[in-house]
């Protein structure tokens, strides 16, 4: 049981609320400005080499330097949004999803340009695990990592249920027409949304990073998983992708746990067929997914 | 004489390249161009035409499934079905969505392929790949053989161009192109719409897969960089919108164009030192994307745009659309 949490339940958790947090860009980029971001990854990936770079350059603890990070990713994000998407708004919105598929590959060669490929770390040094009760053993990184996503997700909960600005964003998600009659300032409402999306996408990329390590893929593998749980949330549904990024990153932990005979469940290097999978399941069973979002 | 004899061959590599881009290229103008639907996976229907055929081809070999030494036309058949069988589910599961939903399936399918194809070592030897794939023509003297395989592939361009131009202005093609633009008016006529996409879907994937055989041939090895999920499927989609969406002419010429400017710079960059190369390869990337960037905001029809075959009895004029 103690291995069981120790080993699976605890490491869902902690993927489960990286991608939680990734998720939660992706589904509003689908449901504000409609469509599929395929370069979110690649910003993630951007977020956490602005981190990498601080780093070196002040010798501080990577989620102290992780809100400049935070504000250099959205900072590149509205540039992008300006260059290569806006003139794309009124086009259809397939154009749109090109424009973000040849975005990914941009994005990703300029860092492997400016970074390269090697190997980077952020973490000061190893610590040890604390234990708790004699078999509860949680590394202090993966309660910086829970406590930092707990953090922003009641900011956005908060941006959202609380503000001008969010209830304008959850108009424009239900009906872009109604809300522009009723005078919301569209571009603001775009603007927004990639703000929340770049900072969380840019959180979420450091903490993985916490967690492992520093390459250039990082981003796109966790592309699938993040899509995923935006379907499984239901598109447009911020509060869905959060249970659907958890949903997913424990079931990828879990089915690699031996629960038939000795061997693993699943082959670990298959585990990221396990979101595929999920996703393909939520749009046979109900496109709409958890939380009753847009079906496009 | 000979450098001029090894420009020659470059030429011939160089033309036997574009042309196995071009066929890829023929089949996502069956999917985007007729029937807008977007393939973010082509790499992976691409790799298991290209896994399929080399499986069945090769001669024995312990290091992976095969051993088969079927005739090259059964790697080509099987490659179309196995890739076709692939698309059908998918698109059974995504046609009734946006083309978003099939962009994340596919891309989806493709890393899955490149999983399979890297993880099952005892059918594909893993990362190391299928070697000593047989090619045709390759007792040929030199450069014959080369020149008999660069027919083969351009005879290969020429047939599905044939075949996709003839199905772009019969009614099927009609049909496709309406259901792109107005889908509620082709439903209204009560033509079914799912079916029609469908079947471009799934005859796109088929011709890429078919790509992927020829590739495999050529190169005499398959690994799991042959389907790269993003370069490959990315190259192929440069070509296409530079080329010319719905335009058979234009995915034709896009597949050259790009393939002739994406090696010839390389070859001038492998020219730097090691260091610098490696950095321009990425640059080359970078570049790449921008003009893609460019073509969608201001020449979003390419360089050939779509000709809209002529209304019967109203023969050479073709009209432009709007």
């Amino acid at each position: 049981m103690a291995e069981f949490i120790n080993f699976y339940v605890i490491p869902g958790f902690i993927l489960g609320s990286i991608y939680a947090l990734g998720a939660i860009g992706i589904t509003l980029t689908f449901g504000i400005l409609r469509f599929a971001n395929f370069a979110h990854g690649e910003i993630m990936t951007l977020g956490v080499y602005f981190t990498w770079s601080l780093i070196q350059l002040t010798d501080l603890h990577p989620l102290v330097v992780m809100p400049v990070a935070m504000v250099l990713t959205i900072m590149v994000s509205l540039g992008i949004d300006k260059m290569f998407y806006k003139p794309l708004r009124a086009a259809p919105v397939i154009m749109l999803v090109i424009a973000s598929f040849g975005m990914m590959l941009m994005v990703r060669s300029l860092i492997q340009f400016f970074w390269n490929v090697q190997l980077k770390t952020v973490n000061p040094g190893i610590s040890m695990p604390i234990i708790i009760d004699d078999w509860l053993r949680i590394a202090p990184k993966h309660i910086w990592i829970i406590l930092g996503a707990v953090i922003l997700m009641f900011g956005v909960h908060y941006l959202l249920a609380y503000t001008k600005i969010g209830k304008a964003m959850r108009a424009m998600s239900d009906s872009p027409e109604l809300a522009r009659l009723t005078g919301i300032d569209t571009e603001k409402v775009v603007r927004t949304t990639w703000i929340i999306g770049a900072g969380l996408a840019c959180a979420a990329g450091v903490f993985l990073a916490i967690d492992t390590q520093v390459e250039t893929q990082m981003g796109f593998r966790l592309l699938l998983p993040m899509f995923g749980a935006a379907i499984l949330g239901g598109v447009g549904r911020p509060y869905g992708a959060m249970v659907g990024g958890l949903v997913i990153g424990l079931a990828e932990e879990l089915s690699t746990y031996h629960w038939i005979g000795d061997a693993a469940l699943l082959n670990p290097s298959y585990k990221q067929g396990v979101a595929f999978a999920i996703m393909v399941l939520i749009l046979l069973w109900r496109p709409s997914g958890l939380f009753k979002g847009k079906v496009f | 004489m000979d450098q001029l004899y090894g420009y020659g061959l470059y030429l011939v590599s160089l033309l036997t390249m574009g042309g196995i881009f071009a066929v890829v290229a023929l089949g996502l103008n069956v999917q985007w161009g007729f029937a807008g639907l977007f393939n973010a996976g082509i790499a992976g229907f691409f790799g298991i035409g290209a896994y399929t055929a080399a499986i069945l081809t090769t001669a024995p070999s312990a290091k992976n499934l095969g051993g088969y030494e079927m005739p090259y036309v059964v790697g080509f058949l099987a490659a179309m079905g196995i890739s076709g069988i692939i698309a059908y589910f998918v698109g059974k599961i995504c046609l009734r969505l946006r083309s978003d939903y099939l962009a994340i399936a596919t891309i989806g399918i493709a890393e899955i392929a490149r999983l399979i194809f890297k993880g099952e070592t005892w059918a594909t030897n893993g990362p190391r790949g299928i070697a000593e794939v047989p090619k045709p023509f390759e007792t040929w003297p030199e450069p014959w053989n080369q020149l008999a395989f660069l027919a083969l592939v351009l005879s290969f361009v020429a047939v599905i161009y044939w075949l996709v131009e003839r199905a772009r202005r019969s009614p099927w093609g009609r049909v496709m192109t309406a259901i792109r633009e107005n889908e509620t008016a082709v439903k209204a006529a009560g033509k079914n719409v799912e079916t029609f996409r469908m079947e471009g879907f799934v005859i796109g994937c088929m011709i890429m897969a078919l790509g992927g055989a020829l590739m495999a041939h050529y190169l005499k090895f398959v690994d799991p960089n042959t389907a790269d999920p993003l370069l490959g499927t990315f190259l192929i989609w440069v070509m296409l919108i530079v080329g010319g969406s719905a335009n058979n002419k234009g995915a034709i010429l896009g597949a050259f164009l790009i393939w002739t400017i994406w090696s010839a710079s390389e070859i001038l960059t492998s020219r730097l030192p090691a260091e610098l190369a490696i950095k321009t390869a990425y640059i080359r990337i970078f570049l790449i994307g921008l003009a893609l960037q460019f073509f969608l905001q201001r020449y979003p029809q390419g360089i050939l745009p779509e000709r809209r075959p002529a209304v019967q009895g109203d023969d050479n004029r073709s009209q432009k659309p709007k």
